[in-house]
């Protein structure tokens, strides 16, 4: 096997509140070969976006080792793309300019990456559009070519799609594997819906709450592209969901303790 | 004051193309900015509708002078406020007064609103400078800046300082402290997004903090523009011998009514125009805001 792109070991991860030390992350190990398509799917509040901050150097508070290309991560930076779940794009700027954000049209390599970003994320004829101009799933194209101009090793998406209508998400989803397909950028994709979840990944990664650990990996070889109708599809959806439901004893069992 | 008072409770972005609270002088020329697409036709007809109360009272007054109903010594009727008018333009004096005042206004605002604007920004950056400047300009603040007039008259005399330093005073405020608030108000997710895209210290001020507070800043500047020309009448009309509010004063002591309505108008058309002005520039610049559609 090749050396991983991004390798976590033994991370944890606890926030102070005034008045507690709450766990978000404990004992975390993950290693992400270059190229794979992985997913992170788990109940709300189990870690996903603390996990996923942590990995893009926006929080540095933590136990354990992150390691990008076998380089300690030591704050945000260029080679860690960021997809919040809402585009935040900057609503003076034009969809390119957007794209370009600190760097300049002018300069012909930016401007030459810029057009062809567009055509990969399909918005041409949008270059001189203005954010509050676009849908959701287009201001979020935007955003995604954003971060891919920028070379990016590993791309982080927070439930990127998860403010969009059920045709718009699934047209995204297909977009999203287009350009993995294209780029062969490393994804880490976080997603609460399983489908969302068996849909794009190679690797499941399931998390379960209090404290955020990994209850397991499901791998996925199923071909791209997916149908979700397939009876292949279903049945790895049952094992998903099933993890989940063992998942949901556990907790019942947990909260009965207390 | 109660104008930028007023003002700062108000997010700025969400604040946009509202008059001002206790800006009263939003009309016609208003309407008419506002619907750039809507033809030449529909700008006509909008100018016709907004013109038409005035012309109307302008009637009657006329109406009623004629008929002798009117002391002319308060209410000159409006043909001789034309006359009026009419000689004094034809004579340069109206013009060479008015050049005057508006020359005091906008250095008065130039040098206040650009310390405005600069403190504005020094305190909305850094939490340091906010410490230090914030907490004596918010106090100063609540002082009338027209009630210090008389101070100011004694310690620069009645020459052009003095007239430069009220309209500066009344020009400092609305800028410092809607600069320093639209640079608060800026997005803390759009800050998020710099972070991840690694912006330099430069890029962060010129690519997201500048332009996220433009609007807030404009918003500052009509203010600012409009506390200039209140500080510029004030300061004419205490003392001077020259400007649109001299025209008023000599009106008053030579009893020539028609004279200090010349000037009232001047100085309400003026205004308006300033207004209109920056209206324009706020669309040319803040065009990509979704309010601006109309
Ligand atoms: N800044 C914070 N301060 C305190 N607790 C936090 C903070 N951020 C997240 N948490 C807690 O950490 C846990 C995980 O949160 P999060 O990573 O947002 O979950 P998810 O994204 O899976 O919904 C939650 O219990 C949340 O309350
Ligand atoms: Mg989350």
């Amino acid at each position: 096997m090749s050396v991983p792109v991004l390798e976590i070991e033994r991370l944890n991860k606890s926030f102070q509140t005034p008045k507690t030390v709450v766990t978000a992350l404990s004992g975390i190990d993950l290693k992400v070969q270059e190229g794979e398509f992985i997913t992170v799917i788990g109940p709300s509040g189990c870690g996903k976006s603390t996990l996923l901050k942590i990995v893009a150097g926006l929080d540095l508070a933590y136990e354990g080792s992150v390691k990008l290309s076998d380089k300690e991560v030591a704050g945000p930076g260029i080679d860690k793309g960021f997809i919040f779940q809402e585009p935040r794009l900057f609503p003076w700027l034009t969809v390119e300019k957007n794209i370009a954000a600190d760097l300049s049209l002018r300069n012909p390599e930016v401007r030459k990456k810029v057009d062809s970003l567009i055509e990969l994320v399909k918005l041409q004829g949008f270059e001189k559009a203005y954010p509050r101009e676009l849908s959701g799933g287009m201001a979020q194209r935007v955003a995604i070519a954003r971060a891919l101009l920028r070379n990016p090793k590993v791309l982080l998406l927070d439930e990127p799609f998860g403010a969009l209508d059920a045709f718009t998400r699934a047209h995204m989803q297909e977009v999203l594997l287009d350009i993995w397909q294209h780029n062969r950028t490393t994804m880490i994709f976080v997603t609460h819906d399983i489908d969302e979840a068996i849909f794009l990944a190679n690797r499941i990664v399931i998390l379960k709450p209090r404290p955020g650990s990994i209850r397991g990996i499901v791998p996925v070889t199923l071909p791209y592209p997916r149908k979700k109708a397939t009876t292949s599809f279903q049945s790895l959806r049952l094992k998903v969901l099933d993890e989940f439901e063992r998942l949901e004893e556990t907790e019942y069992v947990d909260r009965a303790g207390l | 004051m109660s104008i930028e008072q007023a003002e700062l409770r108000l997010p700025p972005a969400a604040v946009p193309p509202a008059p001002p609270i206790g800006d009263t002088r939003t009309g016609s020329i208003q309407a008419i900015v506002k619907k750039p697409a809507s033809g030449w036709k529909s700008i006509v007809i909008d100018t016709a509708i907004g013109a038409a109360l005035p012309v109307l009272i302008v009637a009657l007054w006329q109406w009623a002078a004629e008929r002798g109903w009117t002391n002319p010594l308060f209410f000159p009727a409006p043909d001789v406020i034309a006359d009026a008018f009419g000689s004094l333009i034809s004579s340069g004096e109206l013009f060479h007064h008015l050049g005057i005042s508006v020359w005091r206004a906008l250095i008065g605002f130039v040098v206040g609103g650009s310390v405005g604007l600069l403190l504005g920004l020094l305190s909305g950056l850094s939490r340091k400078a906010e410490y230090v400047l914030d907490p004596s300009l918010q106090m100063l603040r609540t002082v009338p800046h027209l009630a210090i007039a008389p101070l100011v008259l004694l310690w620069f005399g009645f020459g052009e300082q003095s007239k430069i330093v009220i309209i500066a005073l009344g020009a400092f405020f609305p800028l410092y402290v809607n600069t320093f608030v639209a640079i608060r108000n800026v997005d803390n997710k759009l800050f998020d997004v710099a972070k991840v895209l690694a912006f330099g210290r430069a890029k962060l001020l010129f690519r997201l903090v500048l332009p996220a507070a433009l609007p807030g800043i404009l918003l500052g500047v009509r203010l600012s523009l409009a506390l200039s020309w209140i500080g510029l009448v004030v300061a004419e009309l205490i003392g001077s011998q020259s400007g649109v509010g001299f025209l008023i004063n000599l009106g008053k002591q030579t009893s020539a009514t028609e004279d200090i309505f010349v000037g009232v108008i001047i100085f309400a058309i003026v205004g308006k125009l300033v207004d209109s002005f920056v209206r324009l520039l706020e669309r040319k610049l803040l065009h990509w805001r979704e309010s601006f559609e109309g």
